[in-house]
């Protein structure tokens, strides 16, 4: 176990914990915010820059600061190391920085796109960035490329985190798309305008932190804080898929299918695309309950999510309150039919 | 004269034949260290040398072969970092060309000590030629049993290759290198793990400059306390430079580490001075990456004493008036000379060859390019000057390679040390263009 100092909360990790992970234990708003790391993808991290942390001391054996910042997601924890975040002004001097960067080339056109709402861009531009950019330059703009009928890519909004190329290669058979080109000319993209085809390739969106990759049957249909998601699960008759997933309803229709999402928008567990395209009826699946959505997150707006009640504590409560809850589940269906 | 260790053979008639190389003393090392030496001794001889890696960076070399991982069992592997391609640096391709044994001979001496067993040079893809000289020489080292099994019956084996790149910048950068190498997109990886923890398929591995392998062979012959006694300080030995730019004699030069850079400039036995008897202007010292110095701190340290070409003593100023030795590629810039067009000129490259993997190196080569274009064909603001600068910092420190920290470094230098030059294509804008003129409105302006 490791003992570090994260903007001077102590938290002890195990060995070989990254720096971000340690502040995810600490959770709320240390939290480094990260743009291309993906945990369940291997080899993921680093690249956009944004979890750039102060080490000011390297371990208590050598408590040497370290010469530049750090990529908190691929940098593992020392004991006695001490990190700081937030408390560092360089580190936000240069998040400032990074959503500049980001922003170079990704249009503001969040009223139109559709993953306004649930944009980890939008998010970290909204927490780092300033409201106003120095680029006069031309911008970067592409054609449109079609990669199939079910997702959409949309190269203009692509900010290069490579997510969806780990999961291209780590989850599907075949490799079918990557990064072309180099520099501010490199673009996702697939061999010779191939299509994305396979039966997990659905999960490119999931990971997209940003607009690119989105679902062509949902595009366009709502905007997701208008959207109520329900947790089902179903026997799926793929292996792979873990058949668990969000369904996102508008009244009584099922408007989109997508994996579950932990608190930092990262997919538990991966599902094919039988269960995310095909199966758009409440009677294809097995209902949980309201998924759970942060509080300061737009998809929370009409979201109402009844407080769960541990059935530990509902032995303790009177008689009347108990009878009460019978009649009125916390997680019953009707909470959450708009 | 100073001291030809390296290049003291480079004009013999058919040097780059086996036979001509050896009756010149080639293979002399792999002799004495497969037949005398334990690996570590050869190591050993390597840290007492002092030698510094000659690709840039000039990190103790026989301190980074200390740090390959120990266990046994596994393979391990020396990789020659042949991709030269730093604007103002190409000391290494005429060693290859010329010399070609000798970078086989270190090549085998270096994997001995490091217990590789296949090793391999990754070249640059555009030096196809040099590529069938070194192919040529190995198939000759082969025939002449220093390659392949069992060499010169010291049980000890090794294969060694070739591998030419594509021909991308980013792929002299270590670990972009082994990537390519694996065969994969040149992209580099991030650090923690090194290579030679985790290096060439996952495998221990040391990644060396060519010049700094060719000076192997020098180190086991002579040994590493002689080797250590050339140079200055922790500069030891002989670096070779490749000069070019605005001089009477550009061309690659073997120098004693210490030589004082006005030496190197103005004296016959080097660079000759300045062409048409111009006035010099301002020196890039290491190739484009590092830091453009104008003539008055290149010449002469804070101290008033002249500076030496070593490690050390170029970024002896600090920040502020420091720069590096780095690869060795030394540009001089007479007077008339534009900096702005020559920044806009480096910037174009870095944009140019920047991998696109991590933020900052991506949108912000591009960025800088693109203002630095504005401001040279005269539609630049003063505001554009300070947001450079401020673009550079953006960048330096915060990539996963150095190549943010190659592109930053030129333009804050060159807004350092010739803000006024800046300051004078906002203002005469129509004039911008011409090379020359900046320098001399500059001096008006003064």
């Amino acid at each position: 176990m490791a003992k570090i100092t994260f903007d001077g909360i102590e938290v002890e990790v195990p060995d070989g914990t990254t720096i971000l992970n340690a502040a995810r234990q600490i959770g709320g708003g240390v939290v480094p915010p990260a743009m291309c790391y993906y945990t369940p993808l291997k080899g993921t991290g680093g690249k956009c820059r944004a979890c750039l942390v102060r080490v000011a001391a390297g371990s208590a054996k050598d408590p040497r600061p370290m010469p530049k910042l750090v990529a908190s997601c691929i940098t593992t924890v020392q004991d006695g190391m001490v990190v700081e975040n937030t408390t560092s002004q360089q580190v936000m001097d240069v998040r400032k920085g990074i959503v500049e960067m980001l922003l170079i080339n990704h249009p503001l056109d969040c009223p139109v796109c559709d993953q306004a709402g649930e944009c980890d861009l939008q998010d970290f531009a909204f927490e780092h960035g300033v409201s106003t950019t120095r680029y006069e330059e031309e911008r970067r703009t592409f054609e449109k490329i079609d990669i199939g009928p079910l997702i959409q890519l949309h190269m203009t909004r692509c900010i290069l985190c490579y997510r969806c190329v780990y999961t291209a290669d780590q989850l599907t058979p075949e490799r079918v798309h990557g990064v072309l080109g180099r520099g501010d000319a490199s673009e996702i993209g697939t061999y010779i305008e191939n299509i994305i085809d396979n039966e997990f390739s659905g999960n490119v969106i999931d990971v997209c932190p940003v607009g690119a990759l989105t679902d062509k049957t949902f595009r366009f249909k709502q905007r997701v804080w208008f959207t109520k998601p329900v947790n089902a699960h179903r026997e799926c008759e793929n292996e792979k898929c873990c058949g668990r997933v969000t369904l996102w309803y508008k009244g009584k229709d099922v408007l989109r299918v997508t994996a579950r999402k932990d608190q930092y928008g990262e997919v538990k567990e991966w599902i094919c695309n039988t269960c995310r395209f095909d199966k758009k009826e409440t009677s294809d699946w097995v209902l949980e309950g309201p998924a759970h959505i942060n509080r300061a997150s737009v998809i929370s707006q009409n979201h109402y999510e009844l407080p769960v009640v541990n059935p530990q504590v509902i032995l303790d409560l009177p008689e009347s309150t108990t009878r009460e809850l019978e009649r009125n589940p916390p997680l019953r269906l009707g909470g959450i039919n708009g | 004269m100073g001291r030809k260790l390296l290049t003291e053979h480079i004009n013999v008639e058919g040097i780059d034949t086996f036979e001509v190389y050896r009756k010149h003393g080639g293979y002399r090392s792999v002799e004495k260290a497969l037949k005398t030496m334990t690996p570590e001794e050869v190591v050993e001889e390597v840290k007492k040398s002092g030698l510094r890696g000659r690709g840039g960076a000039g990190f103790p070399t026989g301190m980074k072969w200390s740090f390959l991982a120990k266990p046994e069992g596994v393979p391990r592997y020396l990789v020659c970092n042949a991709d030269e391609s730093e604007p103002g640096t190409f000391k290494d391709r005429q060693l290859m060309a010329k010399l070609p044994h000798l970078l086989i001979e270190g090549m085998i001496t270096g994997s001995y000590a490091l217990g590789a067993r296949t090793s391999y040079i990754y070249i640059r893809g555009e030096l196809l030629y040099v590529l069938r000289i070194l192919e040529k020489a190995i198939a000759e080292a082969y025939a002449a049993g220093f390659l392949g099994e069992n060499i010169l019956g010291s049980g000890y084996s090794l294969d060694l290759h070739v591998h030419p790149g594509a021909g991308a910048y980013i792929c002299g950068e270590e670990t972009a290198l082994l990537e390519s190498l694996e065969g994969k997109r040149g992209n580099p990886r991030n650090k923690p793990p090194f290579p030679a923890v985790q290096g060439l398929y996952a495998r221990p591995t040391v990644v060396n400059n060519v010049e700094t392998i060719a000076a192997v062979p020098v180190i086991v012959n002579e040994g590493g306390d002689e080797y250590a006694k050339i140079g200055v300080g922790k500069s030891t030995g002989t670096k070779l430079i490749s000069a070019c730019g605005h001089l009477n004699k550009p061309g690659i030069y073997e120098i004693e580490l210490g030589v004082p850079v006005e030496e190197f400039i103005y004296s016959d036995e080097y660079c000759g001075g300045i062409w048409k008897g111009r006035d010099l202007k301002a020196v890039v010292a290491g190739g484009s990456s590092v830091p453009i110095l104008p003539k008055e701190l290149i010449l002469k340290t804070a101290a008033g004493e002249n500076r030496l070409m070593t490690y050390e003593s170029l970024s002896d100023g600090g920040f502020v008036t420091g720069t590096m030795l780095g690869s060795g590629g030394f540009i001089a810039m007479d007077e008339t000379t534009c900096i702005v067009k020559n920044t806009w000129n480096f910037s174009r490259f870095y944009h140019h060859e920047s991998c696109g993997q991590c933020s900052p190196c991506r949108e912000g080569t591009g960025w800088l390019e693109k203002v630095l274009h504005r401001l040279e064909h005269g539609h630049g603001s003063m505001h554009d000057i300070d947001l450079i600068v401020s673009v550079a910092k953006q960048i330096e420190g915060n990539t996963i390679c150095p190549l943010g920290e190659a592109a930053a470094w030129p333009v804050a230098a060159a807004v350092r040390h010739f803000r006024h030059e800046f300051e004078w294509h906002v203002t005469n804008p129509k004039e911008a263009t011409m090379p020359g003129a900046a320098y001399r409105g500059a001096a008006v302006l003064a």
